[in-house]
């Protein structure tokens, strides 16, 4: 029972109490180049997700086998493997958006959200706390791709996933589909995450001082 | 004890007070800026007041957002979020739709200051923050000039709902900069200094900008050696190139007068918060915007390019800032 809680624990903590974007601040550069789209942010989402989950699978099977002094190096071919795999099999599947993502899926290999999550818990963690918490990154990342994606997709053309929202007299925001909208977008995510953790450690301290009188 | 006109007054320090707060310099520019906006407003109708007067509230709202509850008061009370909707406006084409003018404002106090760390913490002067978003943003409404026309007539492109883009077609006319740059026509010097041309709302009147900068120098809120440094410094530039062929580059009085040049040089290059400190580096600033300005304009693609000039020197002032630094009297020269 303790276990089982401990494994939804770290899938939370990933999907949102650490959220790898909005408050790790990790994989920026993938996050920023493809979400001019909201189907491009799940494409990218969903292909960071396997890699995350492959190599964390690979990576806690074999940490007792990998040396310590050459570990990342390791980490790098076990990512690498399941990259191309994603990469080839985009390729084959969805020719048009592998053509969109171009340079990011190879990309994918030096993702410090990945690289990170295999130092910092699938090789020191038992399978099945890795598998979780990759879950959790995983579906934390594409929780924030598609949410950027999204934002910057309606604005920038007024659709969303190539649906039309706002009929044909909508005044596109051109600047949100260019780089510079995707750091404004960004920008204020991170924003109103910060803003929400603030207001919840207030009321955390306010209930801690209620109990203290009581 | 207590006496109505005490003869000894026993307090703490400080005992003299500066008179020229923020309060103080902000409503000098706002007079400052009075006749030129009304001269904008004449030749434009009252459609221009109308996107004055939302980018105004556009940045006072988000100023009264954002400011720390208990200060509130305070925060609207300096002018200074007014005197950023204001500006912003005087550099917005005058039948903008009006909720782009709002978003305007709002991204001007928002990304411009607040986020900086508010009043005096800003590296980019905020109405221009405001003006480089929008043009980015809403490239064609931004640069669809109407010309001067009927007082009461309201442009219907005012009225677009927002998100939505006007469907009306407006009377546009090109502006003398872009008339120049794409069709190499002049403009009467005559209309480029009282501002009967198709423009921003507030940039076409050169002679009443000129009025204001000179109550501002006179009221000491202005540091005189940036609007002449950014002025002297661009006709020099573009007389020499007038010089080298004078049908293919503007004339210094051109250059002076048309587009946003006085605007910028008198009212927003000079920012106190976004300008050097010393005199050299007040300077450094001037002559970097004035050749900036002109090399934008004649060699970049831009008809206009006194925001971006503006834009890339705030980025610079700190540099200039650091370099600058006068020897403290009595060191040496190379020590540190």
């Amino acid at each position: 029972m303790a276990k089982e809680k401990l494994a939804y624990d770290e899938f939370m903590k990933g999907l949102w109490r650490e959220n790898p974007v909005f408050v790790q601040v990790l994989g920026l550069c993938p996050l920023l180049a493809v979400t001019n789209s909201a189907v491009n942010g799940l494409a990218m989402g969903l292909a960071s997700f396997f890699v995350l989950l492959g190599s964390s699978i690979l990576v806690s099977l074999l940490k007792n086998y990998i040396p310590k002094q050459v570990r990342i190096s390791c980490f790098i071919i076990i990512i690498a493997t399941f990259v191309t795999v994603v990469d080839y099999s985009l390729a084959a599947a969805m020719p048009v958006i592998h053509k969109d993502l171009g340079a990011f899926i190879p990309l994918i290999v030096c993702n410090c959200l990945i690289l990170g999550r295999m130092e910092a818990f699938a090789s020191r963690n038992t399978l099945r706390m890795s598998v979780a918490d990759a879950f959790g990154m995983g579906a934390g990342f594409l929780f924030a791709l598609v949410a950027l994606g999204a934002v910057r997709e309606i604005f920038g053309v007024g659709e969303l996933f190539g649906i039309t929202l706002f009929g044909p007299n909508f005044e596109p925001w051109v600047i949100m589909i260019l780089p510079p909208g995707g750091f404004i977008t960004l920008g204020v995510m991170l924003l109103y995450f910060n803003w929400v953790e603030e207001k919840k450690n207030k009321i955390d301290k306010q209930l801690a001082a209620e109990d203290g009188v009581n | 004890m207590t006496q109505k006109d005490p003869k000894l007054l026993i307090q703490p320090g400080p005992q003299l007070r500066q008179q020229m707060t923020t309060p103080v310099v902000m409503r000098d520019v706002w007079y400052a800026l009075t006749p030129a906006t009304l001269a904008g407003i004449w030749f434009f109708g009252l459609g221009a007041l109308l996107v004055l007067l939302t980018c105004i509230a556009g940045a006072v709202l988000t100023e009264w957002y954002f400011a720390p509850e208990e200060k509130r008061g305070y925060y609207i009370g300096d002018g200074s979020a007014i005197l950023t909707g204001w500006l912003l406006g005087l550099t917005l084409p005058p039948a903008l739709p009006l909720w782009m003018a709002f978003i305007g404002g709002v991204v001007a106090v928002g990304i411009g200051k607040t986020i900086w760390g508010g009043m005096g913490a800003n590296i980019f002067n905020p109405a221009l923050v405001g003006r480089a978003f929008l043009l980015a943003t809403f490239p064609i409404a931004m640069t669809t000039w109407t010309a001067p026309g009927d007082f009461f007539t309201l442009s219907s492109s005012l009225f677009a709902l927002p998100l939505m883009q006007s469907t009306v077609d407006t009377v546009t006319q090109a502006s003398p900069l872009g008339l120049m740059k794409f069709e190499q026509i002049d403009t009467p010097f005559v209309d480029l200094l009282f501002g009967n041309t198709s423009g921003s709302l507030g940039e076409t009147s050169g002679l009443l900008l000129i009025l204001g900068g000179i109550y501002l120098w006179w009221r000491r809120d202005l540091d005189w050696r940036i609007p002449v440094g950014i002025l002297g410094t661009a006709i020099i530039f573009s007389s020499i190139l007038f010089l080298v062929d004078a049908d293919k580059y503007p004339g210094p009085i051109f250059t002076t007068f048309a587009g946003g040049m006085l605007l910028g040089a008198i009212f927003m290059a000079t920012d106190p918060v976004t300008s050097p400190l010393t005199k050299k580096g007040t300077w450094i600033f001037a002559v970097g915007i004035g050749i900036l300005v002109v090399l934008i304009r004649v060699f970049g693609g831009f008809p206009e390019g006194i925001m971006y000039a503006i834009l890339l020197m705030n980025a610079a002032t700190p540099l200039i800032d650091s370099y600058t630094q006068p020897r403290v009297f009595g060191r040496e020269l190379d020590s540190k």
